[in-house]
């Protein structure tokens, strides 16, 4: 084999580290946007491969929409004490309380679209200029035709067709005042490359990830965990289900998938050999066909 | 897949319009059992609600809600799927609207490039332009897929007139690797696997040439080339006085102990480490991300490049580019733009456009001076102060340089250094 061979899984990570030092170079205030999920911890570790042996230049933001699972926020508070991060939280309860926003109303209501007026507030009152995201090109199609640099108006909007050409490795990060980015360091990592990577790597996930014995409701296709945030209607039973999550969100929307995989080896196989995309659980993405395209441009993660 | 010597492809598709390209990709992603059940379910359902016969495969790739309205694509999407031997990038260009544009910024990642050809209609003004623009941009393998055979009952003789078509222009063109693949998209014939209907056809398989061509080499092992990207300075207990140079490599191999000069100050000192994570390494080779300390204290910052000291890149204020307009607004003449290269960035103006390229005909046309969207120029272009720069065709990551419109912030243009 050639001396000079990178193999993928080293490019992906050398692109990735890249594009965060290009973040540093160009913006003045960036963040990375941090939900607890393997994407955004990922992205976390790969940022501190990128400026080793100085600390993590960025802070870690969250948008807590007071739906969590507890493990998130103790994973979260955890990892931001090891990394030495500082860590901004933008609460969507805040933003209820202001009258920003109103909830939604009946049994799957969720806080999912709150979070998006959540997320451009602290974006605004905090004066970031990039917030770095972990978003992946292989988990939605309009994902798909995302920008490493993505550009957010004055309103924090996405406008699709309109897009900056990106070529070769010149990022263009230029904006004027009020403006942001949005990057996707890992943009061109898919779900198995993570696992892959999180395996080699030794990165600490969530318990939540390993299946694990909990109580579940039948609802949308898949396990939903019942929680305090959960409105039972009468016909719906709890079970207790041995589940893993394959990808986190809200405790509400959030499903679970039947498994026995309790190590990263037998995630990877088990992911390996998965017939459905992993957001098919996710009940937030199945209100429509461009449920993801419509939330993006507004401001969406 | 084995991730210790499994590599990464990225390649580019282009094709015209209706040439079957949306099906091509469908149908790769298809037989590598890269599609899930629940998104071919979701296309299952649309293909009969649109009434088509059968899973129409195309529909995999769409992604906006204006393009699955209109039925086109408008923007550079990208697919992933992974088969035992490599992972694939698939940048999917649209075949008509901005043609130019989207398919420059595909082609300029690429390893590959897949040109579609109707067998019914053979090469045509598309073909062309697609494949000038994969050989500006000098995408290393070319791959030309003769689709539709089924329409032309699997004829050799066909097959035959179209590659001496396509050699007989792109004979002009500067492409290493050109390759043709008799192909039929919808049913699959020669994609992943060998047609029934083709026997006198004995060459690779779409997917077996796209797993198996050689692309070890078509970086640039010789010229090393470091742009600075940011300086680590911790400033803490454990490291008071590291100050290490982070970057990608852009081509050759930096060795410890490497005489090196850093442009363009002309400093010289030597590697004294090369820094990752994971502990110290004896080389750093493209496109590897680490860190340089070098044994001397000199300046360096972001924009400049250390380089070996016997090979150094040039210095120049003024440079000679081939140019791609990206934007609705026409270039300004004499008027200023922020050019960026590598990790530099200064003030450049457009001194002179020598020629623009009529992308049908391939010929050159001296007397046109205004730049619209998708015109292809040769341009002479002054910076304020000298880039670091090697020519395009020996370095795609030192040669090539982009415009941002200062009073819009846009990206508007790419360029190819001569």
């Amino acid at each position: 084999m050639n001396k000079y061979f990178l193999n993928y899984l080293d490019e992906l990570e050398s692109e990735s580290i890249y594009v965060l030092r290009e973040v540093w170079a160009q913006f003045q205030n960036p963040v990375i946007l941090f939900s607890g999920g393997k994407d955004s911890i990922v992205l976390t570790h790969l940022a501190k491969k990128a400026f080793f042996p100085s600390k993590i230049p960025f802070a870690l933001m969250h948008v807590d929409t007071g739906h969590n699972f507890p493990e998130t926020i103790s994973f979260r508070d955890e990892l931001v004490k090891v990394m030495g991060v500082r860590l901004i939280v933008g609460y969507v309860q805040d933003s209820i309380d202001k009258g920003r926003i109103a909830e939604e109303k009946g049994k799957n209501a969720t806080r999912n679209a709150l979070q998006i007026t959540t997320l451009l507030d602290t974006i605004e009152t905090n004066k970031i200029d990039c917030a770095i995201g972990g978003g992946r090109r292989d988990e939605e199609k309009s994902r798909a035709k995302e920008r490493f640099f993505s550009h957010r108006d004055e309103f924090g909007q996405w406008d699709p067709k309109n897009q900056r050409p990106e070529l070769w490795n010149l990022f263009n990060g230029k904006h004027f005042q009020g403006e942001h980015f949005r990057v996707f360091p890992i943009s061109n990592w898919t779900e198995m490359d993570i696992w892959n990577y999180i395996k080699r790597e030794g990165i600490q996930i969530p318990s939540l990830y390993y299946a694990h014995e909990r109580e579940v409701v039948w609802r949308n296709d898949s396990w939903i965990p019942n929680s305090e945030f959960l409105i039972l209607e009468s016909k719906e039973k709890t079970y207790l289900k041995k589940i893993r999550f394959r990808t986190l969100g809200d405790i509400t929307i959030t499903g679970g998938i039947e498994s026995e995989a309790d190590t990263l080896e037998k995630i990877v196989q088990e992911v390996a050999a998965m017939r459905n995309t992993e957001r098919g659980n996710r009940s937030d993405d199945k209100r429509s066909d461009t449920a993801m395209e419509d939330r993006k441009r507004q401001g969406y993660f | 897949m084995n991730i210790n010597n499994s590599q990464l492809l990225r390649f580019t598709t282009a094709g015209s319009v209706d040439d079957g390209k949306s099906t091509l990709i469908g149908r790769l992603l298809y037989d590598s059992k890269s599609i899930f059940e629940d998104q071919l379910e979701a296309i299952t359902n649309t293909s009969i609600n649109k009434g088509h016969d059968g899973v129409d495969l195309a529909l995999f790739t769409d992604g906006l809600k204006d393009e699955r309205e209109q039925g086109i694509t408008i923007d550079v999407a990208y697919r992933y799927f992974t088969t035992p031997k490599r992972k694939f990038i698939i940048a999917d260009t649209p075949g008509h609207i901005q043609y130019t544009r989207n398919m420059v910024t595909g082609a300029s990642t690429a390893n590959a490039a897949i040109i579609l050809i109707d067998a019914r209609h053979g090469v045509i003004e598309q073909t062309k332009r697609h494949a000038f623009i994969a050989s500006l941009l000098q995408i290393p393998h070319i791959i030309v897929c003769i689709n539709k055979m089924d329409l032309v009952d699997f004829k050799e003789e066909i097959y035959d007139g179209v590659v001496a078509q396509f050699e007989e222009f792109s004979s002009k063109l500067l492409v290493k690797d050109i390759r043709f693949i008799p192909i039929s998209a919808l049913l699959g014939d020669n994609v992943v696997h060998r047609s029934e209907n083709m026997p006198w056809y004995q060459g690779g398989l779409l997917l077996y040439t796209l797993e198996t061509i050689h692309i070890s080499s078509d970086i640039n092992k010789v010229d090393a080339r470091f742009p600075v990207q940011t300086v680590i300075r911790p400033q803490s207990a454990e490291y008071p006085d590291y100050r290490g140079y982070a970057g990608r490599v852009a081509s050759g191999v930096f060795r410890k102990g490497d005489e090196i000069t850093v442009m363009p100050s002309g400093f010289t000192s030597k590697i004294k480490t090369i820094d990752t994570i994971a502990g110290e390494l004896k080389n750093a080779f493209a496109p590897m991300s680490v860190t340089i300390t070098l044994e001397d204290d000199i300046g360096v910052s972001r924009g400049d490049m250390i380089v070996r000291s016997n090979n150094k890149a040039e210095a120049s204020q003024d440079i000679e580019v081939m140019l791609c307009w990206l934007t609705h607004l026409p270039a300004k003449p004499a008027s200023k733009y922020t050019i960026r290269h590598t990790s530099n960035e200064q003030k450049a103006i457009i001194k002179e456009i020598v020629y623009k390229i009529d992308i049908n005909s391939l010929s050159r046309l001296p007397n046109e001076k205004e730049l619209r969207m998708n015109d292809i120029c040769k341009a002479r272009i002054r910076t304020t102060k000298p880039l670091l720069i090697d020519s395009y065709r020996e370095n795609r990551i030192t040669g090539s340089i982009i415009l941002i419109d200062d009073d819009t912030n846009e990206t508007v243009a790419a360029g190819m250094i001569v």
